[in-house]
């Protein structure tokens, strides 16, 4: 794809986004993550924090402490300029549980694409995501790198409320809900992984950047897993030493 | 003994709020925080507190109280809610002192939503990811990540009492019958030129559907370009107006979404966060659109005042009549100049 120069877009006195481009692409985030890592380093005074987003990064800052107008002029000639990819991050293998009551739409999923139920398991587990951005809710982790024989936009009507841990995919994105709320995407299985969770330290798992493997388990895994995690353990697991 | 203040009854939308959670909007968090800081801060500044310092928002209702353990300076300020103390009508806006054995209640405001009560020394909870506010949807923060309700029992470390004056201060006008001010942006580019017209020209509604996450506004519906009404989803701040494919505007506040896909339009200015966030559904709201630096403007303008409350605090003795009088009786906002 063509890319355009990074654009300064105004969020009103306190925020601005700098924006990459207005697509879900590896490379885009790239770039936008980026940035992130730049600004991290480079700890600007009146940069109050930033949210990478799969095309775009927001940066908040202090009003009071610097000129917004400045301070995105500036930031914008960083995305302009040749941006070192951020290193690997953290790599999580994350266990699911596919289909059946645990994944509502896995069969469908599969007869859409004229896979069977297991082919779409083993296409959902094959890849190392990367975790593009955590938003919408606290602990929703949005990843790219999904098969793209897998994509399937969003159900027509969502569903009025899905569970926590809930593992799905619509378009080409996929997401590893944290909390209960509605949604219209795709459910192929969950995971008792708690990416957000009060009182365990750390309340946050995974962070923009993060790498992801999903490992299938069986159903009979469930509540012991389940149980552990609900006692503060992680049960996912850190491969990157 | 530790002091403790009892919640002998409360509002549905009763919640701890401090200066909010900074830092976590990269995980989704939004960071809460008081919906009308300047209330915050000026009840704060009134028992002594830090600006900042944890406090009781009260959103369209009020509560009863009673201490335990001994005695609190309190204060309350933002929408002007009834105060009684032991059924005596008090004055909002200035300290009183709430000893055991008596009862503070606090009635629904007359107008106005968002009221706040500070406690000298603020409320002693455990604070989470640094702030005791409460992100409701993330059942985070505050007491046991709820609001507050019937027989909650909050802990306080109020310092001594040592016979100071009580202090009253000018509550700053909401300014009703003046526009909300906007920064077009970040997606002004995503309606048409009849869209903006209809943000910036035409008088809105505050449906029922609005909450410390986001007000929903009736009126006309603000038309998208050829794009239409998708974007892949990209950061939000407060006060960013996103429109949905309904065409009716949302304006996102402090317990929001962090990302959104929905275009916005504008965004509101953090000086007027409060301004809107004090309608109530069924008033009336009208944008205005200002330059960038005419909003940097106004935030510096609003932090200087907040920084310059405790210059502003006068003794009650000292204070005039029609203070106390105007308070009780009702029409405050109207009672003073707006200041400069």
């Amino acid at each position: 794809m063509t890319r355009r120069p990074p654009r300064l877009l105004p969020c009103g006195d306190t925020a601005f986004t700098i924006e990459f481009g207005d697509a879900i692409d590896a490379d885009l985030n790239a770039a936008v993550l980026a940035l992130d890592a730049v600004l991290a380093e480079a700890a600007l005074p009146g940069v109050v924090e930033t949210v990478p987003t799969y095309r775009s990064l927001t940066v908040h800052c202090d009003p009071v402490a610097v000129d917004p107008a400045e301070l995105g002029q500036e930031i914008l000639a960083l995305a302009r300029s040749d941006l070192t990819p951020p290193h690997a991050g953290r790599i999580w293998r994350i266990p699911v549980v596919y289909g059946g009551e645990f994944g509502a739409d896995l069969d469908a999923v599969a007869e859409h694409h004229g896979l069977s139920s297991g082919d779409v398991i083993a296409r959902h587990a094959e890849p190392d995501y990367r975790v593009a951005m955590l938003g919408f809710l606290p602990g929703y982790a949005y990843l790219s790198g999904l098969d793209p024989t897998l994509a399937l936009s969003r159900r027509p009507s969502p569903r009025p409320i899905t569970p926590a841990g809930t593992i799905s995919i619509g378009g080409a994105q996929a997401l590893v809900a944290s909390i209960a709320a509605p949604s219209g995407w795709h459910l192929l299985g969950r995971t008792p992984v708690r990416s957000f969770m009060p009182g365990r330290d750390p309340i946050f798992l995974l962070a923009p950047g993060d790498r992801v493997r999903f490992e299938p388990v069986d159903p009979g895994r469930w509540t012991v897993l389940d149980e552990a995690a609900a006692a503060g353990e992680l049960v996912a697991e850190r491969l990157d030493g | 003994m530790s002091v403790v203040l009892v919640v002998l009854s409360c509002g549905a939308a009763t919640t701890l709020q401090d200066g909010g959670r900074r830092g976590y909007l990269r995980y989704g968090l939004s960071a809460s925080g008081p919906m009308d800081c300047i209330a915050h801060a000026g009840a704060n500044i009134l028992v002594g507190n830090v600006a900042d310092a944890s406090a009781i928002e009260f959103g369209l209702g009020g509560g009863r109280f009673r201490i335990e353990g001994g005695a609190v300076r309190l204060a309350l300020a933002g929408a002007p809610c009834p105060i009684r103390l032991d059924g005596e009508p008090v004055a909002h806006h200035r300290s009183l002192v709430l000893r055991e054995g008596s009862e503070l209640s606090i009635d629904r405001p007359r107008e106005g939503v968002f009221a706040t009560l500070a406690l000298a020394g603020g409320i002693a909870v455990e604070p989470v990811l640094s702030s005791a506010s409460l992100h409701l949807r993330a059942a985070l923060g505050g007491l046991d990540g709820r609001p507050l309700h019937e027989g909650d029992r909050l802990p306080l470390a109020p310092p001594p009492l040592s016979g100071e004056p009580e202090c009253c201060l000018d509550p700053v006008p909401i300014e009703r019958d003046r526009p909300i001010r906007v920064v077009l942006g970040p997606q002004a580019d995503r309606f048409t030129e009849a869209g903006i017209d209809t943000l910036l020209n035409a008088a809105f509604t505050v449906s029922n559907r609005a909450d410390r996450m986001g007000y929903q506004l009736d009126g006309p519906e603000i038309a998208h370009g050829l794009g239409g009404f998708n974007i892949v989803s990209d950061g939000t701040v407060a006060g960013a107006i996103q429109v949905p494919g309904s065409g009716r505007p949302i304006v996102l506040l402090a317990d929001r979404q962090t990302t959104g896909g929905y275009p916005k339009i504008a965004t509101v200015i953090s000086a007027d966060l409060r301004r809107l966030a004090q309608r109530r559904p069924g008033e009336t709201v009208r944008f205005e659109s200002i330059p960038l630096r005419e909003a940097v403007r106004q935030a510096r303008e609003r932090a200087a005042a907040i920084a310059e409350l405790p210059t502003r605090a006068r003794l009650v003795a000292d204070a005039p009549d029609r203070l106390l009088g105007a308070n009780l009786a009702g029409n405050a906002v109207d009672a003073f100049d707006e200041r400069d």
